[in-house]
């Protein structure tokens, strides 16, 4: 699936999530394994309570409970992070993986300048230099294309696009070899939003790191990433490079999402969507988790849950792929 | 042009010469900011728009557009700065007392963006639309208002309606929740729905099932709606026409697929590069990093030159005006709308 000369710097495997709620536990993600190369663009995609970013907060190891890494492993540069101590965590940290949040606008301080926040950071994790620290921050605010000037701005003198620019900036400061994206330009319009993606990529080709991307807009990564995994309630039921999945979706729910979106230039066509709403995570239907919204759903599909089997080029949770050949397609 | 412009009947496809159930002339709105230096926000600017019967317009444009500015004047919540509105041929203007604003808000009811706001969660869905109806339809007795309540539910597609309405907001999902919301403005009777953003809060997989009731409502219920987006695929989608806002100016405006096909305003074309297409090949992407457009204390000109690339001398001087581009289709743009005649030539009527 994976180049096999790429080196993988990030390996999930069996990872589980569970929210403990009065009407019993959540699994918010369930049994996630992928690996991630070098410099590879991972998107991750799902609708809304997916588990997508607990997924990503699980690896970056932020989650707070109720939630709860019951069990599976997170090995990144050797290293298995579940099982880490805060200290080994913190010297990881920001070094070598850092993390874009969704609203830059709370992500920032609202009271301190740019300049601030990002010596803090540099402050944190061994950079106390001031003239180095200086250095640094312009060179990577130059990078994301804001004029460094803005090191003196407060967050609401920015756009949200610029905010957006300096979250980048900030990941970048230690030239970490993963940045973790949870929905950077959800907050963008499409214009920003394209020039954000546009820059990303330019900033991966020149630096090297490798992105998990997350966002509930396929459409947005059809042409950025180089993989995408979908995840539907906890799971991921599909894992494809990006080309072949947007040209044949393979799992009934990878295509249903894909017939959501209308097109803009395509033949105008009646979408229907998919039917009925996701499942509640603490009361999940028997057998596969999609079944009872799934048009192709069989008897199968409810006498257990299907395993996630190699597909052409693909992983996907569906009992019509079982065996390596698509059934009654 | 002029003549295509004032042809009176042409094709019997145009909705826009239907009767108007709302129209829109010289609509401005401004907000005053900055205390006693006194700044000027322009939300809206000089803004003209016709929405038929039965039809679906749709409103495009990034935040800051005015969009929503627009929404909120013809729902009666903002008076207009200058400009006059006028609803089935009377000015808004001149409905004065409670009692003639409810009318009209019920005729012309909104639904918002944000479906986890806009319902009481203290109420069952049930008590929210009963209330309703007795406030807009006093003629109606407790049964009747009980059926009709049932039936909008029914045709929003919230299925079984006593069902629903035995419910709290809170155990609802987001997509039941904004089918609740169009069951309300439906319950009204109304003759136009201002939809503001009513699916960007949902998930892709719900989003359509909501775009299908809307399209709906115009089939069965025989309402107009203006559908507020900045999503333009969901536009394309729903509507018959399509209106483009920058920086409170419409600055094109036309038959949906027309717009979306021929792009005249280099605002509109810019907007139709940046939106992903997965079925599409990637389009090539301007230097353009989508900041937002300048409305304090615009003055004169094309509010959009600061990022056209086509942008000329004459664009910092002259507002430019919606000129036909071709029949319907209008764009204000000195520089891409043939034969738009910049101030120099202005008068020689070509």
């Amino acid at each position: 699936m994976t180049p096999a000369e790429s080196r993988v710097i990030l390996e999930v495997s069996d990872l589980c999530v569970d929210y403990a709620s009065s009407s019993g536990t959540a699994k918010a993600v369930d049994q996630v394994s992928f690996e991630l190369s070098e410099g590879e663009f991972l998107a991750v995609v799902g609708e809304s309570g997916c588990g997508k970013s607990t997924l990503l907060f699980a690896i970056a190891r932020l989650l707070s409970p109720p939630a709860e890494v019951s069990d599976g492993k997170v090995v990144f540069s050797g290293q298995n992070m579940v099982a880490m101590s805060d200290k080994a965590l913190r010297a990881l940290r920001w070094r070598d993986l850092s993390v874009v949040m969704q609203s830059a606008m709370n992500a920032l301080n609202p009271v301190s300048s740019i300049r601030a926040q990002f010596f803090d950071a540099m402050k944190a994790h061994g950079e106390s230099d001031p003239k180095v620290a200086r250095a640094r921050s312009q060179e990577v605010l130059s990078m994301v294309g804001i004029d460094p000037v803005h090191l003196a701005s407060y967050a609401h003198q920015l756009s949200g696009g610029m905010r957006q620019r300096a979250m980048i900036a900030m990941a970048l400061l230690f030239s970490p070899e993963l940045i973790l994206m949870d929905e950077p330009t959800s907050a963008l319009d499409v214009v920003a939003q394209r020039s954000l993606m546009v820059q990303i990529k330019q900033l991966q080709a020149e630096l090297g790191f490798a992105i998990i991307f997350v966002t509930h807009d396929m459409s947005l990564v059809s042409h950025f990433s180089d993989r995408v995994a979908v995840m539907y309630a906890g799971q991921v039921v599909e894992t494809r490079p990006t080309r072949s999945l947007f040209d044949n979706p393979l799992h009934p729910y990878t295509r249903g999402l894909l017939d959501s979106f209308p097109s803009v230039y395509g033949p105008k066509v009646l979408v229907e969507g998919i039917p009925g709403s996701p499942p509640d995570l603490t009361d999940l239907p028997v057998g596969c988790n999609f079944s009872p919204r799934c048009p192709r759903a069989t008897e199968r599909c409810s006498a257990g849950e299907p395993a996630l089997c190699e597909f052409d080029d693909a992983l996907v949770r569906c009992v019509l792929y079982e065996g390596g050949t698509a059934g009654g397609d | 042009m002029t003549e295509a412009e004032k042809r009176p009947q042409d094709g019997a496809s145009n909705l826009v010469r239907a009767d108007p159930v709302l129209e829109a002339r010289g609509l401005t709105r401004h907000f005053r900011i900055g205390g006693l230096r006194g700044h000027t926000l322009h939300a809206v600017d000089d803004l003209d728009m016709v929405i038929a019967e039965r039809e679906i317009v749709a409103l495009v444009g990034e935040s800051g557009s005015g969009k929503s500015t627009v929404a909120r004047l013809l729902a009666m919540v903002y008076r207009p700065t200058s400009g006059e509105i006028l609803f089935r041929g009377r000015p808004v203007s001149s409905i004065r007392g409670r009692r003639r604003v409810l009318a009209y808000r019920g005729q012309v009811p909104m639904v918002f963006q944000d479906p986890f706001s806009s319902l009481n969660p203290a109420h069952t869905i049930g008590y929210a639309l009963v209330r309703g109806l007795k406030l807009h339809r006093p003629e109606l007795d407790r049964r009747q208002r009980q059926a009709e309540a049932e039936r909008v539910l029914a045709v929003a597609g919230l299925v079984p309606p006593a069902f629903i309405m035995s419910k709290y907001p809170y155990e609802l999902s987001g997509g039941q929740r904004q089918r609740v919301g169009f069951a309300a403005a439906l319950s009204y009777r109304p003759k136009l729905i201002l939809a503001d953003e009513p699916v960007s809060m949902l998930d892709v997989s719900i989003r359509i099932g909501l775009l299908n009731v809307m399209a709906r409502l115009r089939e069965e219920e025989k309402v107009s709606l203006l559908y507020i987006t900045h999503d333009i695929a969901s536009a394309r989608y729903l509507s018959d026409r399509i209106l483009v806002m920058y920086a409170g100016h419409l600055v094109e405006q036309g038959p949906t697929d027309d717009v979306l096909h021929n792009p005249v305003h280099p605002y509109t074309r810019l907007l139709l590069s940046a939106v992903p297409d997965p079925r599409a090949e990637m389009s090539v992407t301007s230097a353009d990093v989508g900041e937002p457009p300048r409305v304090i204390d615009p003055g004169e000109g094309c509010r959009f030159r600061w990022r056209c690339p086509l942008a000329t001398d004459v664009c910092a001087e002259v507002t430019p005006r919606l000129r036909s581009a071709s029949p319907d289709h209008e764009a204000a743009c000195h520089v891409t709308v043939p034969g738009s005649v910049p101030r120099v030539v202005a008068g020689t009527g070509r």
